[in-house]
């Protein structure tokens, strides 16, 4: 039994080492400014040796929006497996659950903090296999081996017309970085074709409308954790295509028709998730359709400061509030969403079932996680007091300047959001208690832990939402709009 | 007769693999006939990159009889490699998933093992 | 299990393969080839034995502990290569200009030293030793499971 021990403080020891080496790297890249580090170079700031007019060596590029990403990443792996201390406690083969866990957390920083396109292509392969390995894990449910069987064919077609579109930027301009791309592109034929393949690619990973049909059916069978990180990586995808969007094309794109596309995108998201999530009566499956349909407000928010971005005054106006509230927005969805998923685990640890229709009462026995259930509801609808409000007032006041068609239809999803929840929350745990729950305990002490990391975490962001606009969101707000520094980054000031 | 092969035959070669690899995964319902599609997609992206690297009169990188002249950059050999090598591990797992999936339903068709719908 | 004649083929042929596959891991600095390739080619050489022999067989000579722990050997080993140019970068090539493995080779073409390269060679071992116990693992691992036994833990 020692070496159980030691395995499971290894993870949670390296991963607490970990957060706080990126806490480290917040508040010195707020501070400083952009870092960049060259991997095998004599220095580590030495992007042109020698006096070289194109950058060699894989850089990693790390500014305000890249650490944003990376805060999530780091508190929410580490809810993540602290949860799995004893939720997976009665599988076999727990050691290569925890060598893939750490793969998966090593894939997605890769993901976020790179500066170079095919180094992005290798950790996205790198995250999407080791997911799909972790949500086919239970092999003996038949469901889950197919649910991981659907994640791992998109995920591959997905990464291999990326990789199809880097070999397309490659062939015109002779480089893979991209601070160096950004400074001599012109937007040709063959860069609109790349810029369509990038789009499609990343933006299936993500679960948009026409193309969402795996997302449901993979992240219902997983374990509850595992589903909680996924959506952060299904995060790191959106976020790929903002730095896509804004840093490497930046000025040279037509920037109304993508940021109508990303509009519309949006819209179609928002709407057909949330209708398909009223009728389901499995519980996690439900939540998914939720999660689908609250990342159509980050493409509204950040799609309409993309169609401003030629236009100073619009920008100045209304656009920059846009793309804060669509990123303060992807904050508070990574601290809420797999809040609740989590708690959807904590029922199916406890119940042994995922079907709403089977389950009532629940409320007697399982006190804590009808609190943290209850604080993640009020959070996703967006009642006043908690942080969803205040992302998605964010969102609306600076929709309506653009046109008021989107804000309407965004404060409708929310009503029926919910609504949704609402019936939810009665079926599984108000009501009378059922005879084969009535000697149902509260969860292990891990789980709660976990679950209590991100409950303090939206407790904090609700109370003081200002500060977290002005010292984490608005540095990164102020990073996707500003090309010319990360440029400037790798360039070193050259012209 | 080598002047008659037109200088971009690669690339046409590329996209035809490429199109007949998307209607396989459009339209075929067998479980393996579906990764043997994702298989010939992977082809035609590696062919198409190796492609990219051609230049009139370059020779290839490395010491030991090769001609006197200017020498290619190897970076598309090596992007190809790694693709290569992450192909092999996203193959090994799929196939692994269809002997899992024919042990619990007994059947290789899409359509009569799926379990979840709406 | 197949006939006498495949078997006596198969246990002669193994060594040849065993050699080329070494050699195309040890010259990935100086010829196409490297540690990936070199691993692929012994495992290759592992499909030939456990078509020859059922894989009942293999199981006995091939254990699920000695590969696995191999396997980390090589992950390890390229790990602490790279971590130990930390001095300076992360990666940071520290053999080059010692005698160990740092001759610095003259431009152009011409026989290649083998002497050159810095860790380059030592990190294609480590790979090549990866690649051969992974791949075997998996490749053992989908033939039992496909005739109907289990590998445990």
């Amino acid at each position: 039994m020692t070496s159980k021990k030691a395995r499971n403080s290894l993870v949670i020891v390296s991963l607490v080492f970990v957060a706080f080496l990126v806490f480290a790297l917040a508040r010195d890249i707020h501070l400083n400014g952009i870092h960049i580090y060259t991997l095998g170079a004599i220095a580590p700031d030495l992007a042109l040796p020698g006096g070289a007019m194109v950058p060699i060596r894989i850089i990693l590029e790390v500014d305000g929006m890249s650490i944003f990403m990376g805060i999530i990443w780091a508190t929410v792996s580490l809810a993540a497996a602290i949860f799995s201390l004893s939720h997976m406690a009665r599988e076999t083969g727990q050691t290569r659950f925890y060598t893939l866990l750490l793969l998966m957390v090593a894939g997605c920083f890769g993901m976020i903090l790179t500066g170079d396109l095919f180094n992005l292509f290798v950790f996205l392969e790198i995250a999407s296999i080791s997911g799909a390995a972790l949500i086919a894990f239970r092999t003996r449910f038949a469901d889950a081996v197919e649910g991981g069987f659907k994640y791992i064919v998109i995920s591959a077609v997905a990464g291999l017309m990326f990789l199809f579109a880097v070999g397309l930027l490659y062939g015109q301009y002779n480089s893979l970085n991209i601070g160096y791309l950004a400074n001599v592109m012109q937007y040709g034929t063959l860069d609109m074709i790349a810029l369509t393949l990038f789009l499609i690619s990343l933006t299936i990973k993500t679960g948009m409308v026409p193309l969402h049909m795996w997302y449901p059916d993979s992240y219902t069978v997983a374990p509850a954790n595992i589903t909680a990180m996924l959506v952060i990586t299904s995060h790191a995808c959106m976020y790929a295509v903002f730095r896509i969007c804004f840093t490497l094309y930046g000025i040279t794109l037509d920037a109304t028709t993508v940021g109508w596309i990303i509009i519309i995108i949006g819209l179609l998201t928002m709407f057909v998730g949330v209708t398909m999530a009223v009728f389901q009566t499995d519980v996690m499956r439900f939540m998914s359709y939720h999660a689908i349909s609250q990342m159509g407000y980050m493409w509204m928010g950040v799609g309409v400061g993309l169609a401003v971005l030629g236009n100073p005054e619009a920008l100045a106006t209304y656009g920059r509030d846009a793309i804060s509230g669509g990123i303060f927005h992807i904050l508070n969805h990574a601290m809420y969403k797999p809040l609740l998923f989590m708690t959807a685990g904590a029922l199916f640890h406890r119940t042994g079932t995922r079907d709403l229709n089977k389950m009532g009462g629940l409320g007697h026995n399982m006190k804590f996680t009808l609190i943290l259930y209850i604080i993640g509801t009020l959070s996703i609808a967006g009642i006043p007091p908690l942080n969803g409000f205040a992302s998605k007032f964010l969102i609306y006041e600076s929709v309506y300047q653009f046109n008021p068609v989107l804000a309407v239809v965004a404060m409708l999803v929310s009503i029926i959001t919910l609504a949704s929840f609402t019936k939810a929350f009665q079926s599984a745990f108000t009501g009378p208690q059922l005879p084969e729950y009535k000697d149902v305990k509260e969860v292990p002490k891990p789980m709660l832990i976990g679950m209590g990391i991100l409950a303090a975490g939206i407790i904090f962001t609700s109370i003081f939402p200002g500060l977290i606009v002005e010292r984490i969101v608005k540095p990164a707000t102020d990073a996707l709009i500003n090309q010319a520094a990360y440029v400037n980054g790798i360039m070193g000031g050259m012209p | 007769m080598m002047e008659y092969i037109p200088l971009n035959f690669p690339f046409l070669a590329a996209a035809l693999l490429v199109g007949i690899s998307f209607y396989i995964l459009i339209f075929k319902r067998n479980l393996i006939k579906l990764i043997m599609g994702i298989g010939m997609l992977a082809s035609g992206v590696n062919l198409f990159l190796v492609a990219l690297g051609y230049r009139a009169g370059g020779n290839a990188p490395i010491y030991t009889d090769v001609p006197e002249g200017p020498m290619v950059l190897p970076v598309p050999q090596a992007l190809t490699l790694t693709s290569i090598v992450i192909n092999v591990a996203v193959l090994a797992l799929m196939l692994t998933m269809v002997i899992l999936i024919y042990r619990h339903t007994g059947s290789l068709d899409s359509e009569k093992s799926r379990k979840m719908k709406g | 299990m197949l006939s006498k004649i495949v078997r006596t083929v198969a246990n002669q042929l193994i060594l040849f393969i065993l050699i080329f596959g070494l050699y195309v891991i040890a010259h990935g600095h100086l010829t196409p080839g490297g540690g990936f390739q070199g691993g692929a080619v012994i495992v290759s050489g592992v499909v030939m034995l456990l078509v020859a022999f059922s894989s009942q067989e293999l199981k006995k000579s091939l254990r699920e502990r000695l590969l696995s722990i191999t396997e980390s050997t090589g992950a390890l080993i390229f790990s602490i290569l790279a971590f130990a140019g930390i001095g300076t970068v992360f990666f940071y090539n520290f053999l080059v200009g010692t005698p160990i493995f740092g001759r610095i080779p003259a431009t152009g073409p011409g026989p290649g030293n083998i002497w050159t390269g810095g860790f380059i060679p030592l990190m294609n071992l480590a790979v090549g030793l990866k690649v051969v116990a992974g791949l075997s693992a998996v490749v053992l691992a989908m033939a039992l499971f496909s005739s109907g036994e289990e590998i445990e833990e």
